[in-house]
């Protein structure tokens, strides 16, 4: 075939029916009710609710995951979009790590060294590793099905991308149930299973949106 | 042309042609292939690829620019849209046909604006995906491309409703794109 007869086919084919934008969007919509309907007929938030919401410990866990998701949800935007500036989000990603660390660092000043291990522990850190990856689920493939509209540079990095935005999302949801609010158990175990959900958007990632 | 008449007029085109304007299209994408088969020669030669396989590699690179034109988003310049679609399908392209290959983003940038009206068109991995079709997909790819029919006319004549032939259509694109990717 002749590439003029390509272009001929193309063109007859013009129409762009489904954007990466509404893609998105609607996966944003999909990721939230998935996360949140599996949240509140299994799990809900802790029964000292109100009381905690006075509690700087559990505030700053529902900030750093809020952040997490943001800043996440913002690059995944970008990361499927040829030629867009991703650099800047993905700098910004930066801030959860320094968050994390500054609120450890607290942590240490303000704990005896005796209590550092047991907060470490914890008393829900299988939930958190369950549950939090169990969350992310509908919200990752929502992501990654949505990216598949989209032309990323590195497939397995667009994946990862997805993970962090869905593991965020779970962790938020998680945070509001999770009893354990010092830094040193959020530090531990919502990394870890963050990270698991993110390695699983990476493997999806090479997967599915090879282009 | 100036550059930047040469982007607006890209642009202008690539917004008719998301709302469904097929001539638009047809003069974007024929105004985009003579730069992309200018960088494809040179990369083919450049990583000692045969020249014949530079249409391919432009065929391919225009598939894929029409399966991924969604991703445009119409408020921003199609400049660094178009440039790093290209550059990446170059890579990979070449890179599958057995070079290794680094095009930084700079050459695809500056060989946008060199006009090359050279005209050549040659044989086809296309073809071999085509043979693949069946009836009526056949039909309809043989009609809108070689014939240049448009598709209410093959529907005419394929006795389909117009939506039939695009979907049909739109599945062949894509099935060619899948051949691309298993190679």
């Amino acid at each position: 075939m002749k590439t003029d007869e390509l272009i001929n086919m193309l063109s007859e084919d013009s129409i762009v029916r489904f954007r990466l934008s509404h893609a998105l969007t609607l996966a944003f919509v999909a990721a939230i009710l998935l996360a949140g309907t599996l949240f509140f007929t299994v799990m809900g938030f802790r029964p000292d609710i109100e009381a905690a919401l006075t509690s700087l410990r559990f505030v700053f866990k529902l900030v750093v995951t809020a952040v997490l998701f943001l800043v996440a949800a913002n690059l995944m935007v970008r990361i499927g979009r040829p030629g867009a500036w991703v650099l800047p989000w993905e700098l910004a990603l930066l801030l959860v790590p320094v968050l994390m660390a500054v609120s450890v660092l607290a942590e240490l000043v303000v704990l005896p060294a005796g209590d550092w291990a047991a907060q470490m522990i914890g008393h829900n850190a299988h939930e958190c590793l369950s549950l939090i990856p169990l969350l992310s689920i509908g919200p990752l493939a929502a992501f990654i099905l949505a990216l598949r509209q989209g032309a990323p540079e590195n497939p397995g990095r667009a994946g990862a991308v997805a993970g962090l935005a869905a593991g965020g999302i779970a962790a938020a949801f998680y945070a509001s149930n999770c009893t354990d609010d010092s830094p040193l158990f959020v530090a531990l175990w919502y990394t870890m299973a963050i990270v698991i959900v993110t390695g699983a958007g990476y493997l999806a990632g090479r997967r599915w949106l090879a282009w | 042309m100036s550059d930047l008449a040469r982007e607006e007029q890209w642009s202008a085109w690539m917004r008719a042609a998301i709302g469904g304007d097929a001539q638009a299209y047809q003069r974007f994408l024929t105004s985009v292939t003579p730069h992309l088969r200018t960088m494809a020669r040179r990369r083919c030669a450049q990583f000692g690829a045969p020249a014949s396989e530079a249409e391919d590699v432009v065929q391919e690179v225009l598939l894929s620019i029409h399966l991924k034109r969604g991703t445009w988003d119409p408020s921003r310049p199609i400049a660094p849209w178009i440039s790093t679609m290209i550059r990446n399908k170059l890579i990979d392209s070449l890179r599958r046909r057995g070079s290794h290959v680094d095009v930084p983003l700079e050459d695809v940038m500056a060989v946008l604006q060199i006009d090359d009206q050279a005209q050549t068109q040659e044989r086809l991995d296309v073809d071999r995906v085509l043979k693949t079709l069946k009836e009526p997909q056949r039909t309809i790819v043989q009609a809108i491309s070689v014939e240049g029919s448009s598709v209410r006319e093959t529907a005419g004549r394929v006795n389909m409703t117009e939506g039939a032939v695009r979907v049909a259509l739109h599945r062949a694109l894509k099935a060619l794109s899948l051949t691309y990717r298993s190679q």
